[in-house]
């Protein structure tokens, strides 16, 4: 006869001292939690009501400027500045910890277009409507930074050391105040007013839009290369972050050209029936790039293969002025005319998130940081202002059992997203006033259309009317 | 894309076994069913390609994680379950407590223990859900609360009031006795916390713990759900039965079933006023109710000496036990059943497909069983009768490992107090409560609303004139009692009735119809448009 019993010793399943942990152990018997399903719903509920509890997305605003901002450039070196330029000519360079300008680089007569800065973070290339091309060498961070105090004066001597190395030209530097003033390295004029500047990822090369699109060469002062398309100017310029040689232009005439600046003219060409503000390559999956268009939505596109595009993003009322990626490759940022800032995901047809402010108006360029934790969005209303790519993510050094509980939540949120009570409670966002009425009536006038199409292809012989998708809808053709 | 390679490569490895680590797969598969939870999604019929890309990834997962959890149970548990083994002629029936303290450590062997109270009546026992802490109600209004781990007594209080039932809540910290003439709550050091006026005499009390409702059954037949969070009753459903004390909770889904004294067992939840199920189960009065711990199978014992256990999921019976009438029933963690009669217990096992006599206890012979409990997570089966309360060792009746997030017998202060936050974080609302609990989560077909077919509305309205024409008119006196005005009334109550009827069919099928208004069915849909409307 054999005989068990189940016995538990004290000693195998409590701590040994008091410093010790308490011991846990796992079973995962489906048959020890009854009702699991239940209390997974109840969890997801409450964990989708929090997230609203604690959504504070906006974070501050940075105000100095003093005219509408036309655009922003990261330092792809240096996490915490942002340089933004306004229509006035200003431009500064912020601290986004503290939301304060650290150095100003005044200069420019006219409203400045474009904003750029090289790989290594040394130089800032800025263009505007007064014909030139300026060339700033950008402050070094030194380890006290936040210290906005007359430690400045030693930073100058490294400075101008570390400058006089790289350029011929002797820079000066005036202390005002708390921040820099400095002088560019280099002014280069053109004949014509300049639209857009961008700058290569590998290598010192950076194109112009305006005109036409011109290569230049940090060191030359005539561009190094030319490309012109027709009659109309380019718009917007971005180089490719995977192939270095490779960038899109976007003209006045609706076009998306795709150069290789290798070759003479256009590699690519797509006509669309508006004309695109913005374009933006995708970090992570470089051969795909998303267009900003005038007509409200955004359009990705496969760089290779250009018929269609591969997905089509709709959710802004008004034109999309700026775009930009996060470095996840998963979601991107658009600022628009209406007013919102919309963050979408790579692949999906509608926003994630939308922020707005009463205070707020047309947005005119967006960047995401490069931590992928915040949205910066340039607006008419000369402030800069800073928000949380996640409005309810806590902030901050998080312990892994609260990260783990965040995880959880997360993941059971998603698994009963579909559910109507929990689906009204995460897609609940309030919109302002103008883009709610603006939305509801292009519903109206979409589900018209759509009616009297359904019922034109009833009315005719089966085959002759075709439905066109909306992926190729916005597309007239694709040249080349 | 090297996730995927190194997944491929992980399943090219799986395929090459040798012959006997292939028996250990099969295992292995055997256990992973059973965290599979069910079958997968079928994803052959989506059109949308993202979501199935996105579907396929996660089922994908949850076969990663049921292989893990299997893995883990094999190799991973602390403990294992106990047994009784016999060999050769020896039938395990034939054991006794004595020789099986014999064979067994001495941790085990004090589990065995008989306490005898002879003037407080017979007793009735509950166990928290981590079988640590157990309280005992002796019919004379006795109230114990034992820490069992450590045989301490933790609070005794004498009540001076008959005791019908006792029941913990949440945790030991609380806990409510059914008495004379109304139930309490009491704490843990004895301080009535709360009288629970409403419900009357009580028979029978128990706790729902992923609702937080305190279900109980007075002498009047009335079943009553109060909520004890913020104390709402959140129903009091008239059975309409009669008297019974036979109440069990399925701890599967959370229905009340009721055994009733023609036979009947009814399951009832909080939200209808009527039952959800009703099963004759018996020629004669039902006597206890009991549940397995998976929710499918029910056993009931009838006065008729037979012990029946049923199928949930088809309501059939599966098996019939003649011989004995058992007051009292309990099932285990595993599946092992206790039925207690008179002074003699049975245990009863399915280890051979049916349950058959596994082991039995019979006690001295004035002892009256009144209550057989299993406690939880441990080989001991509580049995309380009317000398005071034994205790004895059953091998393989309970769970040997525990969960800390589910039930810790070894908690600390901390610990409890953490997971009541959390408890009353996941309290589920009294609307979960449905006979299959695996329907929260999943998609009804979406139905635009129903109108009430045409045959339906007739039905009603029939009905409803029937009940029109049963009305009895009042006899009125002094010349008013004409037949001529008496016939004319009651027309006019028929005729009231059936106007509100064909108020409601105008109104769902639109304005009158013309000629050629037949005609437009015929024609096809595109032209539907076309045809002659008022």
């Amino acid at each position: 006869m054999r005989i068990k019993t189940i016995s538990r010793s004290v000693d195998e399943f409590t701590r040994e001292r008091s410093q010790d942990l308490q011991r846990v152990f796992h079973n995962f018997d489906p048959s020890l939690r009854p009702m699991e399903k239940a209390v997974e719903y109840q969890r997801a509920l409450t964990a989708a009501k929090l997230e609203k509890i604690f959504a504070r997305p906006f974070v501050g605003a940075m105000d100095g400027h003093r005219d509408g901002i036309s655009c922003m450039a990261k330092n792809p070196n240096y996490l915490k500045g942002i340089f933004s330029a306004s229509m006035d000519g200003d431009i500064r360079l912020w601290d986004i910890a503290t939301r304060r300008t650290v150095c100003q680089f005044p200069g420019h007569q006219g409203a400045v277009r474009g904003l750029t800065v090289s790989t290594d973070g040394n130089v800032l290339v800025s263009c505007g409507t007064d014909c030139n091309v300026r060339l700033w060498s950008v402050p070094r961070p030194s380890l006290e930074d936040s210290d906005l105090s007359s430690e400045k004066s030693t930073e100058v001597v490294h400075c101008l050391f570390f400058l006089i190395t790289l350029y011929s030209l002797v820079l000066l530097f005036i202390l005002i105040t708390s921040f820099f003033l400095s002088q560019p390295s280099a002014v280069y004029t053109c004949k014509n007013a300049l639209l857009a500047v961008d700058h290569q990822f590998e290598g010192d090369l950076f194109a112009t839009a305006g005109a036409q699109l011109d290569i230049w060469n940090h060191n030359r002062s005539q561009p190094v290369q030319s490309f012109t398309s027709g009659s109309h100017s380019v718009i917007s310029v971005r180089f490719n972050p995977g192939e270095p040689d490779i960038l899109a232009t976007s003209s006045g005439d609706n076009h998306i050209s795709i150069y290789d600046i290798r070759m003479s003219s256009a590699a690519r060409k797509i006509l669309m029936r508006t004309k695109t503000n913005s374009i933006a390559w995708n970090p992570m999956e470089p051969m795909n790039f998303t267009a900003a268009n005038e007509d409200g939505n955004c359009y990705s596109f496969d760089g290779r293969k250009n018929e269609e595009a591969k997905c089509v993003h709709k959710d802004h009322v008004s034109a999309v002025m700026d775009i930009d990626f996060s470095p996840t490759g998963r979601e991107f940022v658009t600022g628009s005319y209406d007013r919102s800032v919309r963050i979408f995901p790579y692949n999906g047809g509608h926003s994630r998130e939308i922020y707005h402010t009463k205070r707020m108006q047309r947005v005119f360029c967006v960047k995401y940081s490069s931590d992928a934790t915040y949205v910066i969005s340039g607006s008419d209303d000369t402030n800069l202002r800073l928000w949380k790519a996640k409005a309810s993510e806590q902030l901050g050094v998080i312990l892994p059992r609260e990260q783990k509980k965040h995880e959880y939540n997360e993941a059971v949120k998603n698994r009963y997203k579909h559910l109507p009570e929990i689906k009204r409670i995460v897609r609940h966002r309030h919109l302002p006033k103008p883009i709610y009425k603006a939305k509801a009536e292009s519903r109206a006038m979409n589900d018209a259309k759509r009616r009297k199409d359904e019922r034109r292809k009833a009315h005719s012989a089966p085959g002759t009317v075709v439905t066109e998708s909306h992926r190729t809808r916005r597309i007239i053709k694709e040249v080349e | 894309m090297t996730m995927e390679v190194a997944l491929e490569d992980n399943n090219l490895m799986e395929k090459v076994l040798p012959p006997d680590e292939q028996e250990i797969d099969v295992e292995l598969e055997a256990k992973e069913k059973k965290y599979l939870r069910g079958e997968g999604a079928n994803l052959e019929t989506l059109k949308d390609k993202k979501l199935k890309t996105q579907l396929a990834s996660r089922e994908k997962l949850y076969g990663k994680s049921a292989k893990a959890a299997a893995k883990i149970e094999k190799w991973l548990l602390p403990a294992s379950a106990g047994y009784l083994e016999t060999d050769g002629l020896e039938k395990t029936w034939r054991v006794k407590q004595t020789d099986i303290a014999k064979e067994v450590d001495i941790l085990s062997s004090r589990n065995q223990y008989d306490i005898v109270l002879p003037d407080f009546g017979p007793y009735k026992l509950d166990f928290t859900a981590s079988g640590r802490h157990m309280l005992a109600g002796g019919r004379k209004g006795h109230l114990a609360l034992v820490d069992m781990m450590s045989m301490n007594l933790i609070k005794e209080i004498q009540v001076r009031e008959t005791v019908r039932d006792v029941a913990f809540l949440h945790n030991d910290q609380f806990f409510a006795a059914a008495q004379k003439k109304y139930s309490y709550i009491y704490a843990r050091d004895g301080t009535e916390l709360h009288c629970l006026k409403e419900r009357g005499p009580v028979a029978r009390l128990r706790f729902l713990k992923n609702h937080f409702l305190l279900a109980s059954v007075n002498k009047i037949g009335q079943l009553h759900y109060q909520d004890v969070t913020y104390g709402d009753m959140v129903a009091s459903i008239r059975t309409g039965k009669g008297r019974t004390d036979v109440m069990e909770v399925n701890p599967y889904n959370g229905v009340v079933a009721l055994g009733h004294s023609g036979g009947t067992v009814t399951m009832w939840k909080p939200t209808s006023q009527a039952p959800l199920v009703q099963m004759q189960c018996h020629p004669g009065p039902v006597s206890s109710v009991a549940f397995h711990p998976n929710g499918h199978l029910m056993a009931t014992s009838g006065k008729e000496r037979k012990l029946k256990i049923w199928d949930l999921r088809k309501f059939e019976e599966v098996q019939t036990i003649h011989g004995f009438h058992a007051k009292t029933l309990s099932f285990s963690q595993k599946g092992l059943l206790a039925a207690g009669t008179g002074s003699f217990v049975q245990v009863l096992g399915d280890s051979s497909g049916d349950y058959s006599r596994y082991m039995s206890h019979s006690m001295v012979k004035g002892y009256q069983i009144e209550k057989v409990m299993f406690r939880p997570y441990e080989d001991v089966l509580g049995i309380g009768h009317s000398m005071g309360w034994s205790s004895v060792l059953i091998p393989g009746s309970g769970e040997p490992n525990f969960d800390s997030w589910v039930a810790n017998p070894f908690e600390t202060t901390k610990q409890r107090r953490e997971k009541e936050v959390h408890l009353l974080l996941d309290k589920l609302p009294p609307e979960t409560i449905m006979l299959d609990p695996s329907k929260i989560g999943a998609m009804r077909p979406s139905r635009r609303k129903e109108r009430p077919t045409r045959g339906e509305i007739e039905a009603e309205k029939e009905v409803a004139v029937e009940a029109a024409k049963g009305v009895e008119l009042k006899k009125k006196t002094k010349g008013r009692n004409k037949p001529s005005k008496r016939t004319k009334k009651k027309k006019e109550l028929v005729e009231n009735v059936k106007k509100t009827f064909p108020e409601q069919e105008q109104g769902a099928a639109g304005k009158k119809r013309r000629i050629g208004e037949d005609a437009a069915a015929d024609l096809p849909s595109s032209l539907k448009r076309f045809a002659r409307k008022n």
